[in-house]
């Protein structure tokens, strides 16, 4: 069936930290970089920053009808409230990843509590470029796109004059994914614990 | 050409542009502002104009102004806007004047919910301004659809000189997905007929040879009288029976006797469909989906997407529904085309499925539709 090859990937947060420009540049890797179908959609409100703000990303080798997220694959929430409104509209085993910077109460111990804010200030001085931070930790954790295609993306995507700081935003999730990875092949916490 | 991951909005402005599209007047609002953002960058690259107005009811005749000089011209809103253009459709109408008014619909009314997807203005693109009219609206349900039926947009308002509304919604207008656009010179342009006639002879309102009379453009020696009041062949003013009943004739019957021209869908029918869901815009994506959940469960489920909304598609929806017991129209309003399936259909026959709080209407919410008795 068509329609049990997607998957769905849920960005939430606030308005101003980038979310729609990351699941474009996510929906442009699998859709124009990895040849397959993919759908992007947006949420947000009336507020040009501030208030709630969501992405959407369906990526499917088939048809993709609805182009909204029935039951999240992945969700990342990089804001208390998307994390307390969405948790709960996700697949049985899908896969959760908070910035631990933003959210500290999460329903579930099944979550990946990552810095990721910091994470990007650390990497590349600027705390605007976790957006791009998580799409590393995404695209390393789940392979949903390959390497090659986010790149390709966020060099096509990125601000002018911002392409070299993006990837070394890219490269910093890219590496925390991979941190995480060894981790928990050493059998330590996998995911990461909550507490 | 190359596959590219394009919003709706940016495929408005492609098909506006492949059109011949030259001129757009407009004042920007969510979630239609991209069109006006990227046409403001696009039109000057290739000798067209683009003017940011003082308002909605100045984009309108602006564009109507624009088109009377001979050039294919848009404009883009939502809502709000689309309200505020109504008197001037009105004017397109009654002058017979080409132009598109795109109108990418939010929750409404009023200032509504200004960022969220609805259908709510279905009949309003119908009757929204006043007195009976002739009018065309189409209504695109994915990106791709939105490049070619911004194209039949232009076309069906060249070659019928009538004002053609492109009715989205903020989910497909703000959707992106992967596209192939076609090559320019695969698409089929319309373009306007030329007064073939020498301006003392030519008459702007009447053509023995066609129920569309060529509109010569201003600044080219034709000179004329035009007006919103019902008129002669000469474009004056008239109070004359005998001359409004001929405009009203040839007004009317220029779109109905061309309807097979004009109306335009996609069915996916199985033979034995026992239901027959009806859908269009973004809606039409969640009804398909449905449709596939419901095939996987062994309903006898049959589909018909429909890209003209008015006039409305009678014949097909007819044909279709005959053969089936149920029919369903989901819609992101309280109930707008699903009147027009039950003028046709029967009350009986239809169930609806209406949602109009800003959030999409869900493929299991068709679905359970479906599997009702």
């Amino acid at each position: 069936m068509e329609m049990n090859d997607r998957y769905e990937i849920r960005l939430a947060g606030e308005g101003g930290q980038g979310l729609i420009l990351a699941g474009l540049i996510l929906a442009e890797a699998a859709a124009v970089y990895d040849g397959k179908n993919a759908v992007q959609t947006q949420s947000y409100g009336p507020e040009a920053r501030g208030g709630a703000s969501k992405a959407e990303v369906v990526i499917s080798d088939g048809v993709i009808d609805y182009p909204k997220v029935i039951a999240a694959d992945l969700l990342l929430c990089m804001s208390q409230e998307a994390c307390s409104k969405y948790v709960y509209g996700m697949k049985k085993n899908g896969i959760l990843i908070v910035d631990s910077v933003h959210v500290d109460r999460v329903p579930t111990s099944r979550a990946y509590m990552i810095p990721i804010t910091k994470i990007a200030e650390e990497a590349t001085g600027r705390r605007i470029t976790a957006n791009i931070v998580a799409l590393g930790i995404i695209v390393g954790l789940t392979g949903v796109v390959s390497r090659k295609a986010i790149e390709a993306a966020v060099r096509a995507r990125a601000p002018k004059g911002t392409e070299a700081l993006n990837l070394k935003a890219l490269e910093a999730g890219l590496a925390e994914a991979e941190r995480i990875r060894a981790e928990a092949e050493r059998g330590q916490s996998a995911p990461s614990r909550a507490s | 050409m190359a596959a590219r991951l394009m919003q709706g909005n940016e495929a408005c402005v492609e098909g506006a542009l492949a059109a011949g599209c030259r001129f757009f007047a407009g004042y920007p609002i969510t979630p239609s502002s991209e069109i006006a953002e990227l046409l403001s960058r696009r039109l000057p690259q290739v000798g067209g104009s683009f003017i940011q107005m003082e308002d909605e009811i100045a984009s309108i005749a602006a564009v109507i102004g624009a088109s009377v000089g001979g050039v294919k011209a848009m404009t883009a809103t939502s809502g709000p806007g689309f309200s505020l253009m109504q008197e001037n459709i009105g004017y397109a109408a009654m002058a017979e004047i080409p132009c598109v008014i795109v109108n990418v619909q939010r929750t409404g009314p009023s200032t509504g919910l200004p960022t969220k997807p609805a259908q709510g203005d279905v009949m309003q693109a119908r009757w929204g301004t006043h007195g009976d009219h002739p009018i065309i609206v189409l209504s695109p349900s994915s990106v791709m659809e939105t490049f070619l039926l911004t194209v039949r947009a232009f076309n069906l308002s060249e070659k019928y000189r009538s004002p053609v509304i492109l009715l989205m919604d903020e989910v497909v207008g703000h959707m992106r997905e992967r596209v192939e656009l076609p090559p320019p010179e695969s698409l089929e342009i319309t373009n306007r007929v030329a007064a073939h006639v020498p301006p003392e002879w030519y008459f702007p309102f009447e053509d023995p040879s066609t129920d569309v009379p060529p509109l010569a453009p201003f600044g080219e020696g034709y000179r004329y009288h035009i007006t919103g009041l019902f008129h002669d062949r000469a474009g004056f003013p008239t109070e004359r029976v005998d001359e409004i009943d001929a405009w009203i004739a040839r007004a009317f019957g220029r779109i109905e006797q061309h309807r097979q021209d004009i109306i335009s869908w996609e069915e996916d029918f199985p033979a034995g469909s026992r239901v027959l869901v009806v859908a269009y815009g973004a809606t039409a994506r969640s009804a398909r989906h449905a449709v596939k959940l419901a095939r996987a469960k062994r309903y006898r489920v049959g589909f018909l997407k429909l890209e003209t909304i008015w006039p409305f598609p009678e014949e097909i929806t007819e044909r279709l529904a005959r053969q089936c017991r149920r029919v369903i129209v989901p819609e992101m309003n309280l109930g707008q085309l699903a009147l027009e399936v039950e003028r046709v259909v029967g009350r009986q026959k239809v169930r609806r499925v209406n949602l109009a709080n800003g959030e999409m209407i869900t493929p299991q919410q068709i679905l359970a539709a479906i599997e009702e008795k």
